[in-house]
């Protein structure tokens, strides 16, 4: 096969099956996604509830994970914060996929200057480090949720669409994509009906793993306080908040949202590797 | 003299490349929602007087393309324009800031370096357990973000333990080691998983070829073996992954020296994306494109000499 998986390098070859670490993790991501779409109904206390006189204590009955240094309950603003966190990269995922496999489709299949303005255009953004793309167009737009996943999305789009272009251009060379042809189908049908369920898999294996960079990149953006907007209860914002409660010795507020985002990332890669495995 | 053709020509188009990415910043600004007076104002108003002469000072009035082309050519003699929130020239605000920076990274690049290959080396050299081991901690190292790094390395060795400064960058050499070293290894961490795994598989890739079979029947001595046939092959598949490590350290110095208020260019840059303090902003996103790209450019002519089985242009496995 010509075509090349893409990721950060290094991520290949991890031959390690089911083991014990991938377990808990898989659990503990379970629980999470669960405890995120039933997030309204389990939360204890309001969220961005300000409690100064009860702040920067430890696990309580009434605060089972203890509450950040402007006395916020910690459970609250984890599950909370779950939705934001989770439905940003999946938003980043979902816009750079389908708009990658499109341009690259696109690029495969006119070939001529489509394929070589697109690919031009490619390598311009591959220039561009995502995180510093968000951060241009978060100067540009002012920060909010919308901004940073948009332009994380943009980031993203070449690695799919480099991705799929290679596909597309093995499937093409295929003998049953000629016989669609002879038989009258159109391109959009065949791309449709036929090499996009075939080049699937792969591409999906690579938005898994576009999932836990754009999870790492916009906790990141929300650290720097360019991501979402101040009150939303976010694992990056919580971190950046629980830096105060950690120089007062009450750590959790800020360890639990990292806690979280390594094991999301950990989860995500071991997913990504199977799936990856499975393709020929 | 193909060599020197191959550089020419990917200089050239690194130009090309870097023109297009100097459009893009500065055009994204020129898109920005409202107009740029405003921003100068920051709310305030102002008499059409005074907008008039703010739009002559920074030559709003003026059209796109004159604009740009007046921007680039004082780029290129080493002029970004005065800084909106400092009052001052931008490129004196990087020339404070950027020794730090540099010393920063340069230090994370080192342990990356040593670590990383270190830890690859032996993963792939001792297999059994010490690679499981291996494996199980880059699964981490490349699974923990950068400023996640960089709060619990501050929380525990700054704040419990008290080994380190907490913050700031400190003063004279010895010094600013001392307060960079936490910022440094947070830096560093998921790049030496990184680097420890791509120099695992290279060697494993290595180790199984032919040759190193054949050295070993013919008796050379292991750690020869190792040293010369597998680890210097693996070396230009290593070499592959220089401008990714680069342009991670330079995009990852952002939030760490945000998390531990070290004052270098990472944290003018947020701050100045907060702010909305155009000119800086354009000013280090075209900085570190350029060394990003750079950084690529170098690693591409240093390719064919570190193996000189690839023919120039040919990039190693990595992809």
């Amino acid at each position: 096969m010509t075509a090349v998986f893409t990721r950060r390098p290094g991520l290949r070859g991890i031959r390690a099956g089911g083991s014990p670490l991938h377990l808990v993790c898989l659990g503990l991501v379970a629980l999470i996604v669960t405890a995120a779409l039933l997030a309204p109904w389990l939360v204890p206390h309001d969220p961005n509830a300000v409690d100064l006189g009860g702040a920067l204590a430890g696990p309580s009955p009434d605060h089972p994970l203890g509450v950040d240094a402007a006395g916020r309950d910690t459970l609250s603003r984890l599950l909370l914060g779950a939705r934001t966190s989770l439905l940003g990269p999946l938003g980043v995922v979902v816009f750079s996929t389908l708009a990658g496999v499109a341009v690259g489709t696109a690029a495969a299949w006119r070939g001529g200057w489509l394929d070589s303005v697109l690919s031009r255009s490619t390598e311009l953004v591959f220039a561009f480090p995502g995180l510093l793309l968000a951060i241009l167009i978060i100067a540009v737009y002012g920060e909010g949720l919308l901004a940073p996943v948009v332009a994380l999305a943009v980031a993203y789009l070449p690695y799919v669409s480099r991705l799929t272009r290679s596909l597309v251009l093995a499937e093409r060379a295929r003998p049953y994509v000629s016989a669609y042809q002879v038989q009258g189908h159109s391109g959009l049908q065949i791309c449709l009906r036929h090499v996009l369920p075939n080049i699937a898999p792969v591409v999906l294996a690579q938005a898994t793993v576009n999932f836990g960079y754009a999870l790492m990149d916009l906790a990141g953006l929300s650290f720097l306080g360019l991501g979402v907007p101040a009150l939303t209860p976010d694992w990056g914002r919580m971190v950046f908040d629980g830096q105060t409660a950690i120089q007062h010795g009450y750590p959790l507020s800020a360890v639990l949202p990292c806690v979280l985002i390594v094991a999301f990332n950990v989860v995500g890669e071991r997913w990504a590797d199977r799936v990856a495995r499975r393709t020929p | 003299m193909t060599f020197v053709r191959f550089a020419v020509r990917r200089a050239a188009e690194m130009a090309v490349t870097l023109l297009a990415a100097s459009f893009v910043v500065f055009g994204a600004m020129y898109l920005a929602p409202g107009s740029p007076a405003s921003f100068l104002l920051t709310g305030r108003s102002a008499s059409p007087e005074a907008l008039a002469a703010i739009n002559s000072q920074y030559h709003l009035d003026d059209p796109f393309a004159v604009r740009y082309f007046a921007w680039l050519g004082n780029v290129l003699q080493g002029d970004f324009g005065r800084s909106i929130t400092y009052r001052t020239d931008v490129s004196r605000l990087l020339a404070d800031r950027l020794p730090t920076t540099l010393l920063l990274i340069t230090m994370a690049l080192f342990v990356v370096v040593l670590v990383g290959l270190l830890l690859g080396r032996v993963a792939a050299v001792r297999g059994g357990r010490t690679d499981s081991a291996v494996l199980l901690a880059t699964t981490f190292a490349v699974g923990t973000p950068a400023f996640v790094a960089a709060v619990l390395l501050q929380g525990l060795f700054a704040v419990r333990l008290g080994w380190f400064p907490s913050g700031g960058a400190g003063d004279g050499l010895v010094d600013m080691v001392w307060h960079l070293t936490l910022p440094a290894v947070a830096l560093a961490l998921y790049l030496i998983g990184m680097l420890a795994r791509v120099t695992r598989s290279a060697m494993l890739d290595a180790l199984g070829s032919e040759h190193v079979t054949v050295a070993r029947s013919r008796g050379v001595p292991e750690r020869q073996v190792i040293r010369r046939h597998v680890f210097r092959n693996s070396l230009g598949t290593v070499l592959t992954t220089g401008g990714l490590v680069v342009s991670t350290l330079l995009v990852c110095t952002i939030l760490v020296e945000t998390a531990f208020s070290v004052g270098g260019i990472g944290q003018l840059l947020e701050l100045s994306t907060s702010t909305k303090d155009f000119p800086t902003v354009q000013a280090i996103s075209l900085i570190v494109v350029a060394l990003f790209m750079a950084v690529n450019l170098v690693v591409d002519l240093l390719l064919p000499l570190v193996d000189p089985r690839l023919t120039l242009g040919s990039r190693g496995s990595a992809g």
